[in-house]
């Protein structure tokens, strides 16, 4: 169910992403972040107030996006997506709760 | 494995000049042989395999299993369950009966309520008292109560403890929760100070074993494997005797021996995973599968009286 509704959310945000791709914006590759091999690419990704992040794990190993205070994911397993809208300007640094020396920051403008 | 195959190397690695095959059989021997120098003159044949048990332990033995990683069905090891049932297997088969067996974490993958219950139906046919503690995998579910419910009644906190078993004191701790990013495991100041409070007063030659699932000193903090606080968990335990640390988490065997403490990680029973710094991650690692369970395994760990060290005999599911 988790995972159902997680890619849900990540369908929503690529038709999105689609659609602002073709009104002209070239942001649908921007606001994503991949694990790969335990490390979140990009480590830093800047966003604007209103924009919706998605992460995507593609490990074998299940991790979490977690920003103390601001957002926790489920524990994403193989190909589970978290999508966060960021409605306040500021640095969200982020880790996997599960792997902490996994880092990453949204930088919200 | 079988060690003398050497033919069929695969592509030789440009770096190193090795095959890959022959790079994982390189690993696979260091870390017996490092073994060997610690289980203190014990012969091998007192493991689990059984050819030629010789003599009968005299002292104490109990079993250590780790990261069973019940659910896990990836290319690395589709058939998690079945690895597990293979080392519970081997551990009914075993002549002379062990006095308990610790689980070092990562029972399940996921924490779902089915991917307990079928390691606790395959686990609990070993007929052997089970003490465990919780991985980073057990703490999954939503409400984090899957573990707690089964496993820790009679526990401390997120699920640390300590019992006796023939003049040892067993130490079970949690080093997976809060942990900081950036950071390491964790053992957080109430479980130290519970520590400290149990170790107090205890005669110095009591011997001590700790478990924990991650290990309690640094492996390789690139990839997270060490402790952030456990310096000061091993500050506490100075001056005992003999103190073994015995942890999991890294589907590995490593050794190393600091003065009185020998520290000690043991094989995973789902899939093994690349030594520290030799792959982009610590994911798990797909091997042939003819090589894969010489890769698992279980350990055990035989306590006489006497000596300085608590022996420790690890025994690879095959090979």
């Amino acid at each position: 169910m988790i995972s159902a509704t997680l890619r849900r959310c990540g369908v929503r945000l690529a038709v999105a992403a689609a659609l602002s791709l073709y009104l002209g914006g070239a942001r649908a590759d921007e606001l994503k972040v991949t694990i790969d091999n335990f490390t979140f690419a990009p480590a830093e990704l800047k966003v604007k107030v209103g924009d919706t992040v998605t992460w995507s794990n593609h490990d074998d190993i299940p991790h979490t996006v977690v920003s103390a205070g601001k957002f926790r994911s489920k524990a994403l397993d193989t190909d589970d997506t978290f999508s966060f809208t960021f409605t306040t300007a500021g640095e969200y640094p982020f880790f996997c709760s599960l792997h902490p020396h996994m880092t990453g920051t949204i930088k919200v403008e | 494995m079988s060690a003398h195959d050497h033919d069929n190397h695969g592509p030789i690695d440009p770096e190193t000049g090795l095959t890959r095959r022959k790079v994982l059989e390189c690993m696979t021997w260091a870390g017996t042989g490092i073994l060997w120098t610690v289980s203190g003159g014990v012969p091998r044949s007192l493991g689990l395999v059984g050819s030629a048990l010789a003599a009968e332990p005299t002292g104490m033995t109990f079993l250590q299993i780790s990261d069973s990683h019940v659910g896990f069905d990836k290319p690395a090891n589709p058939n998690a369950l079945g690895t597990l049932e293979e080392a519970i297997a081997r551990i009914k088969a075993m002549p002379a009966k062990p006095s308990f067996m610790i689980h070092t974490g990562d029972i399940s993958h996921l924490s779902k309520a089915s991917e307990f219950d079928d390691a606790e139906r395959i686990i609990s046919q070993a007929k052997l008292d089970v003490h465990y503690v919780p991985g980073e995998h057990d703490f999954l579910d939503e409400e984090i109560k899957f573990y707690k419910d089964r496993y820790g009644k009679g526990t401390r906190g997120a699920g640390y403890y300590s019992f006796d078993a023939n003049g040892v004191h067993f130490i079970g701790l949690v080093n997976v929760v809060d942990l900081k990013a950036g950071g390491l495991g964790n053992l957080g100041a109430e479980q130290l100070e519970w520590l400290e409070q149990d170790l107090k007063g205890r005669s110095k030659s009591t011997p001590i074993v700790v478990f924990a699932h991650i290990p309690l000193w640094t492996v390789y903090p690139e990839w997270g494997w060490g402790t952030e606080d456990g310096a000061r968990a091993l500050e506490y335990l100075k001056g005992f005797g003999s103190v073994t640390v015995l942890n999991g988490h890294i589907h590995q065997v490593m050794q190393k021996v600091e003065g009185n403490v020998t520290f000690h990680t043991a094989r995973s029973t789902a899939f093994p995973q690349p030594a520290p710094g030799t792959a982009p991650s610590p994911g798990p690692m797909k091997v042939a599968d003819d090589r894969l369970r010489s890769m698992l395994g279980i350990a055990s760990v035989n306590f006489k009286r006497g000596d300085e060290r608590l022996a420790i005999i690890d025994t690879p599911l095959q090979g």
